[in-house]
């Protein structure tokens, strides 16, 4: 089992947490990981990305160009990253904000309208655990319990209080990707 | 499961400092290596081991601190990335001059001059070939991995001390910022004063028991002695050449067509050679350790078996000087690089050594 993902969005939306906890959640399971950023003078409205490797063997390169799931949160990363999914692979989008739907017809197309569930939800920092359910709804590459154990182990005990609030927002994500 | 965490290559960096005995940490921030001050400030060792951590006003005053611990026998060390290395130059060349041992890490950003924060491998030649002035070397580990991050502070402390010559782990942006999973190493204590007294005789630890008076200087002004000191120090310096060589191979055994690679261009033709094997191309990876003393030999071992030499850089063309020398022609030796914070991806090296071969 090899999975290349890649995360890529606002910065500020979580995309570098995401990409965090699904690396520990699958580290959790004895998986190889690695976790990658586009790192630089990254800020809130700027563009962030991240690529994650989970597999069952040691992984060569954490540097891809090409990739089994694309994330994509804005329209900038769409453009950039839908060409750049192996045939057959998995996008995976928030429709709100992106104004040129994917054109793709050799992979898997999924949306989850996070944007619109954490407004449900009331909490706008929900976003990134609801993108996150949607994701391993649609290929559970590893167990919910698994995230729940990673953000136990990676949030600071005084957040611990936020985790049923993280888990109902996955479970969010999980019910109303299409 | 247990002990077993999943940290960028620079926070490694900082828990294994601590965890092997690390005596005091001097530096001062820049992109892409500003994890390393900022976890040991987050786990503040002072409060544990007794290890110092110190944001120092610039680099010059950092290397110059570094110069001070190593005199006393401390295992010292400094971080920072190129161009804060280049500000560390003068301060280096002394240590290496005075025969003390240090650690020094540089997460390589690409340059010249200010340059970008995004990776390069272009400090090759101020690493290897000496980056101040004098004739010196460094004893260069290259990690490709975040364990390898965190197994070298304690391996470049140990042959430091061993030779008396300073270590540096030169690795850059991307195995600096990547999170892998990695064991830490088991924990060290700190040295004591008596066991500083004991393995450092030339160290300034107070002069007890009225030995002869041990002074660190980089400084000879009558060049008999000088050439002799020098002599000497080119004596440890085969001696390193001769037992420290460290490389490793992948997928070389029937290789047709070798590359060499090191740090992060290592891992990305890794994947290159999975590649290339696909499509029925016998390539091989060898994978440079230590960077000086360099793996000669065993490049040079290559040269019966294979039909050309690729080396992948994140610069111009460094390390194949190096390989030409290793090789004196007997395979043709290409190079691929890109610069700028460009890291190629595992197709773009595919596509290099088919034009190479």
């Amino acid at each position: 089992m090899k999975e290349e993902i890649i995360i890529s969005g606002f910065g500020g939306q979580g995309v570098l947490s995401m990409g965090k906890i699904l690396a520990y959640s699958a580290l959790l399971e004895n998986k190889e990981v690695s976790w990658m950023p586009a790192y630089g003078p990254e800020q809130r409205g700027g563009t962030a990305n991240v690529t994650v490797i989970i597999s069952d063997e040691l992984i060569s390169s954490p540097i891809l160009n090409s990739f089994d799931t694309a994330i994509i949160l804005n329209q900038q990363s769409m453009d950039k990253f839908e060409p750049k999914i192996k045939p057959g692979g998995v996008l995976l989008y928030d429709p709100h904000g992106i104004t040129r739907a994917p054109v793709r017809k050799d992979i898997r197309i999924h949306t989850v309208d996070a944007t619109e569930i954490a407004s449900d939800m009331d909490n706008s920092k929900a976003f990134n655990m609801i993108v996150l359910g949607a994701y391993l709804k649609v290929l559970p590459i590893v167990q919910l319990k698994s995230i729940l154990e990673g953000l136990r182990k990676t949030l600071p005990a005084r957040h611990h209080k936020l985790i049923p609030m993280n888990e109902q927002a996955l479970q969010a994500g999980m019910d109303r990707v299409k | 499961m247990k002990g077993i965490h999943l940290m960028k290559g620079n926070e490694a960096i900082a828990h294994a400092a601590i965890r092997c005995g690390c005596d005091g940490y001097f530096g001062y921030p820049i992109t892409p290596q500003s994890e390393i001050l900022e976890t040991l400030m987050e786990e503040k060792p002072w409060e544990s081991t007794g290890m110092v951590c110190l944001q120092a006003e610039s680099e010059v005053a950092a290397i110059n601190m570094v110069f001070g611990g190593a005199s006393c026998g401390k295992k010292v060390m400094t971080s920072s990335s190129s161009p804060g290395v280049s500000l560390k130059q003068e301060g280096v060349s002394y240590l290496c001059g005075a025969d003390l041992p240090c650690l020094i890490v540089n997460i390589m950003r690409g340059g010249p001059g200010l340059g970008t924060i995004q990776p390069s491998q272009s400090d090759y030649f101020q690493s290897t070939k000496g980056g101040g002035h004098g004739d010196y070397h460094l004893i260069v580990l290259a990690p490709n991995s975040v364990q390898e991050m965190a197994d070298f502070v304690g391996l470049g402390f140990d042959l430091s001390f061993k030779y008396r010559i300073p270590a540096l782990i030169l690795s850059d942006g991307v195995i600096g910022q990547m999170m892998e999973k990695l064991r830490l190493p088991a924990f060290k204590p700190r040295a004591t004063e008596e066991e500083i007294a004991r393995d450092c005789p030339w160290a300034l630890s107070g002069r007890t028991g009225m030995r002869p008076q041990n002074i660190i200087s980089s400084l000879e002004l009558d060049p008999a002695i000088m050439e002799k000191r020098n002599l000497e120090r080119h004596e440890r310096y085969r001696k390193v050449e001769a037992t420290e060589v460290r490389y490793d191979t992948f997928m070389c055994d029937d290789a047709e067509f070798l590359i060499v690679a090191f740090g992060c261009a290592a891992r990305i033709c890794q994947k290159s050679v999975e590649l290339l094997r696909e499509q029925g191309i016998k390539a091989g990876l060898l994978r440079p350790i230590t960077l000086w003393p360099f793996p000669k030999k065993a490049i040079e071992g290559y040269c019966r078996q294979v039909r050309s030499i690729l080396t992948v850089e994140l610069n111009s063309g460094q390390m194949v000087e190096d390989v030409r020398l290793a090789v004196d022609g007997k395979v043709p030796v290409g190079h691929y690089g890109r610069m700028g914070g460009i890291v190629p991806t595992p197709e773009e090296i595919v596509e290099a050594l088919k034009k190479n071969s």
